[in-house]
């Protein structure tokens, strides 16, 4: 299918992003009262581009991508403001008839278990016929098309895995089905949630060679969501790090992980087991847990757990500020954090 | 030589199927732990690492094979004082715990089914003492568990398990449940614990980063076998067997230095939970070395280096020794694919 029966895309002058988000924040409503879980994130993806989205549970990661195609569980959680615009156009300007050809057929999800997101009553080929079908494509493409696209995720024997019910096959060649239904249409960006960390690292290397290898081809541009330091490592280019409902740190992979700009990246990176730790030598603790992003006082939502916190931290809540190769959200340059 | 804290021997473990043969989730595993020594086990999911933890702490009776504890037979006959020696720690803290006790009774509880403690002032402190060993402070005793962390909760967890004196702690998944900024918390109260208890350690986990930071021994499971099993260095760092190194290279480094230097080099897929391996070697379909003796005949663990076994024709064949291999051809020639 080609990109024209797709709705009209104004072209892009060079250099604009695929995908761009400024200053969302994402509300949860509870009761009578309502807090916002995600703040001011600005985030940008270029065509081709591989960002990972780093954080853990409750940082606002998935919630952030989920709000790119309207998917947040409203109720309880909104957009309660910010922009988000693809191609140049802006998504939350879009009726829900638009939104929904540009679900899918430009930008796809996979999410983290694909047994809950698949119909289980339904046989594979059912399933992604159907995705083809709702975006215009007629029967007998659809078919040709699902036996292709189950081939290209690397499945054995197409003709088998399109007939099977989700119940028969693995977790890994589930998420290879998922794939193969987000990639049908062609998107132009591919968000993956969580898309390997229910899966064997055997299976989760399977799949992040496999979307390389697709993105290398079509030139697809890749949101990766993921707890993993290590998955971010191997696939991304481009790293955003979220801390209870905000971005703390963004820069290019190699630097952020050779010289992290944000305390905290700094203490995650420092907590795992890496080349030169010594066998059972005390790993770098970070004291206390995250805060819930729902009951935020002022300040820097990590400054409690902060090494170099000083009174500042606790008083305003600290912008990203650059810092050559990326950005942070904390008041002192690295340079400054024993001081 | 230290004594051996837990020592099993060609356990097999078979759950009865509605049709057909039974599921055999472990075929034959032997482990040896030295006191206050850590045995790493790693493998896919549906390798039977579960089952194995499930099978040691006595939770299900193996179907064949015998395991020791402290020197003496485990199950049947051994009674509730050699069962204690041995708890289980689960993966996810907040399933673990029951919701509606709290931390204090939750340690309270154990000490009174166990008889251990009796009196209240003394039990009481008894607490105390459990609590201050996994470093939480009185101030936790009222908490109940949605009003931990999941760091918090799983200390709370590894109290309980230590309520009862164990000599032994099967670990499965400890940290895997957690947030990544409070694993190296829980990892590091292991390992003092295991200094000052001189506690022996089953860590089971698919995070190798983790269980070579802890681990003395490592034993790789493969469809219900160990496939490798030594020190280790020798294990992680200089694997023999295949597979080891597919699992290994697997593993994505929080380093995208050492990341952009890997080459690819996925291998296929095991087969669901309890599947009958193919004939010969159960690894053949998926290994890139496999040979015609693999697919004829099933090699068995045996030591190619000192203290380092490994179950691979090509890897025997390569450090010079001899595979004692049999000619039975795997259980049944029922595939996989």
């Amino acid at each position: 299918m080609s990109q024209a029966a797709l709705g009209t895309s104004p072209p892009e002058a060079v250099g604009e992003p695929l995908l761009a988000l400024r200053g969302v924040g994402i509300g949860l409503k509870r009761r009578r009262r309502s807090s916002e879980i995600v703040r001011g994130v600005d985030l940008e993806v270029f065509p081709g581009e591989k960002l990972g989205i780093v954080g853990e549970s409750g940082s606002g990661k998935t919630l952030t991508v989920l709000s790119v195609l309207r998917l947040l569980p409203d109720p309880p959680v909104r957009l309660l403001r910010g922009q988000i615009t693809f191609a140049g156009r802006d998504l939350g300007a879009l009726d829900d008839k638009a939104l929904a050809r540009v679900r899918g057929a430009e930008i796809a999800m996979v999410y983290q278990d694909p047994m809950t997101s698949l119909n289980p009553l339904l046989r594979v080929r059912t399933q992604i016929a159907e995705t083809l079908r709702a975006h215009g494509v007629p029967r007998e493409a659809a078919r040709a098309r699902c036996r292709e696209v189950l081939a290209q995720v690397g499945l054995q024997g197409p003709e088998r895995v399109e007939r099977a019910f989700p119940h028969e096959l693995s977790g890994g060649m589930l998420q290879r089905v998922m794939i193969a239904m987000a990639l049908a249409v062609s998107p132009r960006l591919l968000i993956a949630d969580e898309p390997t960390t229910a899966l064997d690292v055997t299976i989760q290397q399977q799949i992040l060679e496999l979307v390389e290898d697709i993105q290398s081809r079509t030139g697809m541009a890749v949101v990766w969501v993921t707890h993993d330091l290590g998955v971010v490592a191997r696939i991304v280019d481009q790293v955003v790090v979220m801390y209870a409902g905000r971005v703390v740190e963004k820069g290019p992979t190699r630097p952020l992980f050779a010289r992290p700009n944000h305390p905290y990246t700094q203490a995650l990176l420092g907590s795992l087991p890496h080349r030169g730790t010594r066998h059972r030598q005390p790993l770098t603790q970070i004291g206390g847990s995250p805060p819930d992003p729902a009951h935020l006082g002022r300040g820097c939502p990590f400054r409690s757990r902060c090494a170099y916190a000083f009174d500042r931290c606790a008083e305003e809540e600290p912008p990203l500020i650059d810092r050559g190769a990326g950005a942070a959200a904390c008041w002192k340059a690295p340079s400054e954090w024993g001081k | 030589m230290a004594e051996v804290a837990l020592r099993a021997t060609g356990v097999v473990k078979e759950y009865p199927s509605r049709r057909g043969p039974p599921v055999r989730a472990l075929r034959g595993v032997s482990v040896c732990l030295p006191e206050a020594r850590t045995l790493g086990v790693v493998g896919e999911s549906g390798c039977g690492k579960s089952t194995l933890a499930r099978v040691l702490v006595g939770l299900e009776q193996p179907t064949s094979g015998r395991i020791e504890l402290m020197g003496h037979a485990a199950g049947g006959h051994a009674g509730p004082a050699l069962a204690r020696r041995i708890q289980l720690v689960f993966q996810d803290p907040f399933s673990s715990l029951n919701p509606r006790l709290t931390v204090s009774s939750t340690l309270t509880e154990v000490l009174a089914v166990h008889n251990l403690v009796t009196g209240r002032a003394q039990r009481r402190q008894r607490v105390d003492e459990l609590l201050a060993m996994v470093a939480l402070g009185p101030r936790f005793l009222d908490r109940y568990p949605h009003e931990l962390s999941g760091g918090q909760a799983q200390r709370v967890a590894i109290a309980r398990a230590l309520a009862v004196e164990p000599r032994l702690l099967v670990l499965d998944e400890p940290t895997s449940a957690l947030d990544v900024s409070v694993r190296a918390e829980v990892m590091n109260l292991l390992a003092r614990l295991q200094d000052q208890l001189a506690l022996s350690y089953v860590f089971i986990s698919h995070d190798l980063a983790m269980v070579r930071h802890i681990s003395d021994t490592i034993s790789v499971m493969y469809l219900g076998k160990i496939v490798e099993a030594g020190p280790y260095e020798a294990v992680l760092g200089a694997p023999l067997h295949p597979y080891t190194r597919a699992l290994a290279e697997a593993v994505p480094l929080p380093d995208p230095e050492v990341e952009a230097g890997r080459r690819k080099a996925s291998t296929g897929e095991a087969g669901a939970l309890g599947a009958e391996p193919p004939g010969g070697c159960p690894y053949h379909t998926r290994c890139p070395l496999a040979e015609e003796i693999c697919r004829a005949q099933v090699p068995e663990l045996v030591e190619l280096r000192p203290g380092h076994e490994a179950a691979c024709h090509i890897a025997a064949r390569e450090t010079g020794t001899q595979q004692t291999g049999t000619q039975q051809t795997g259980t049944q020639q029922t595939g996989t694919q």
